[in-house]
């Protein structure tokens, strides 16, 4: 466990997962993080989705960075992004319609999801496959993790329920500002603040 | 002619672009520190807009749809917005020097500002004609410019105030957007759609 603690690939992974969370660190990717957040569902389907992409592309990406010609580089990681998209995008609307249908636009828009091009030009055009595969599921969970958190507040303050299913009883009269842009914004927000504590805490305890 | 009006306003105001879709968030936060900068990039996003959302139109309808190829519509948008952004970008920069510093210099960063793309995948779902589409996009561009100005000059008095520290930058820049996001949702009084 120590030497596992201690490897290369295990430091990139908790970097990516926390301390360069792409959500509340770095602030990335928050296009879909809010838009998609009014729900359980649509977020853990949302956040899987992001996920895989990641990790695939950025493997892929990877594995043949010696042949990517430098100037070129920006179009050849949108291709190579694009190209899981659309299949991503496929296996929703096969498997899951009525929630690829709820997040219309979005799946798409993975794209241009700044976490991807970021992890693609930062880490994995520079590091061994390996590596870049760690880091890329650090930070997809990261990610995950937060529009999760995000879209527990909502939903169940929001609506009263966790996917789908009714967890306040009928007293609850659901706070419909969570479930507006704004409110949105706003949980974002606090999320950010309280990630900031907990990291600071945290690391001071490190040292 | 009146549903044109109403895709315009409703695409500016109503149903605006970064406030209620959330798009183009990466930039709204980063580029609003300075308001020069932030109309500069707003001109940029309206612009590019109009021209990729109407070219990706012409595309999808002439092209990708006769040839049963709408799957491929993420590809050939990303593919024909990178191409238009780069192509203005050496054209403004060679032929209009004045407007290239104003803001030809955030050209390069919109390829990757998800608003672009996401416009002509809402255009796509909505079905939208040629000519609403260019109402669509302009209207959502300047709404866009709209917001970020907007939020660039409310950040220039976030100097004059002390934000909880652990909040940070982004995460008051966050804050404000979610007060705007309630204050645009007024404009909804003004349209009936």
């Amino acid at each position: 466990m120590e030497s596992v603690t201690k490897s290369k690939g295990f430091t990139y992974f908790i970097e990516s997962l926390w301390y360069n969370n792409a959500t509340f660190s770095m602030v990335l990717g928050i296009c879909s993080a809010l838009a998609v957040t009014t729900n359980m569902r649509n977020a853990l389907v949302m956040g899987l989705s992001v996920t895989g992409v990641l990790i695939i592309s950025s493997t892929v990406l990877s594995a043949i960075r010696s042949m990517i010609p430098e100037r070129v580089r920006l179009i050849t990681f949108m291709l190579i992004i694009s190209t899981f998209v659309i299949m991503a995008d496929f296996l929703l609307k096969v498997y899951l319609p009525t929630i690829s249908k709820a997040l219309g636009p979005y799946v798409g828009l993975i794209i241009t999801n700044c976490i991807l091009m970021g992890r693609a030009e930062a880490f994995a055009i520079k590091h061994a496959v390996w590596h870049s595969l760690l880091d890329s599921a650090g930070s997809g969970l990261g990610y995950l993790g937060s529009i999760m958190v995000i879209a527990t507040i909502r939903e169940l303050l929001g609506s009263g329920s966790l996917f789908g299913l009714r967890i306040l009883g009928s007293w609850w009269q659901g706070w419909g500002l969570l479930m507006m842009p704004a409110g949105a914004f706003f949980i974002l927000g606090f999320y950010i603040m309280t990630a900031n504590i907990i990291q600071k805490r945290f690391m001071n305890r490190c040292k | 002619m009146q549903t044109l009006v109403v895709i315009f306003f409703s695409s500016a105001l109503t149903n605006n672009i970064a406030l209620t879709y959330f798009l183009g968030m990466c930039p709204f936060i980063a580029i609003s520190k300075n308001a020069k900068a932030a109309s500069g990039m707003g001109m940029a996003v309206t612009y590019v807009m109009f021209i990729t959302a109407v070219a990706n139109h012409a595309i999808y309808y002439l092209v990708l749809v006769p040839l049963g190829l709408e799957f491929l519509a993420f590809l050939v948008f990303i593919i024909v917005i990178a191409g238009i952004v780069q192509t203005l970008e050496m054209l403004v920069e060679r032929f209009f020097p004045g407007l290239y510093n104003s803001f030809g210099i955030f050209l390069p960063l919109i390829t990757v500002n998800c608003a672009i793309l996401g416009l002509s995948l809402f255009m796509i779902l909505k079905d939208y004609t040629l000519l609403q589409v260019v109402f669509y996009s302009v209207g959502s561009g300047l709404g866009w410019w709209l917001a970020i100005v907007t939020m660039a000059s409310l950040r220039k008095y976030l100097i004059l105030s002390e934000p909880l520290e652990s909040l940070g930058d982004a995460g008051i820049t966050v804050i404000l957007a979610g007060f705007m996001a309630l204050s645009f949702f007024g404009f909804s009084g003004i349209l009936s759609v």
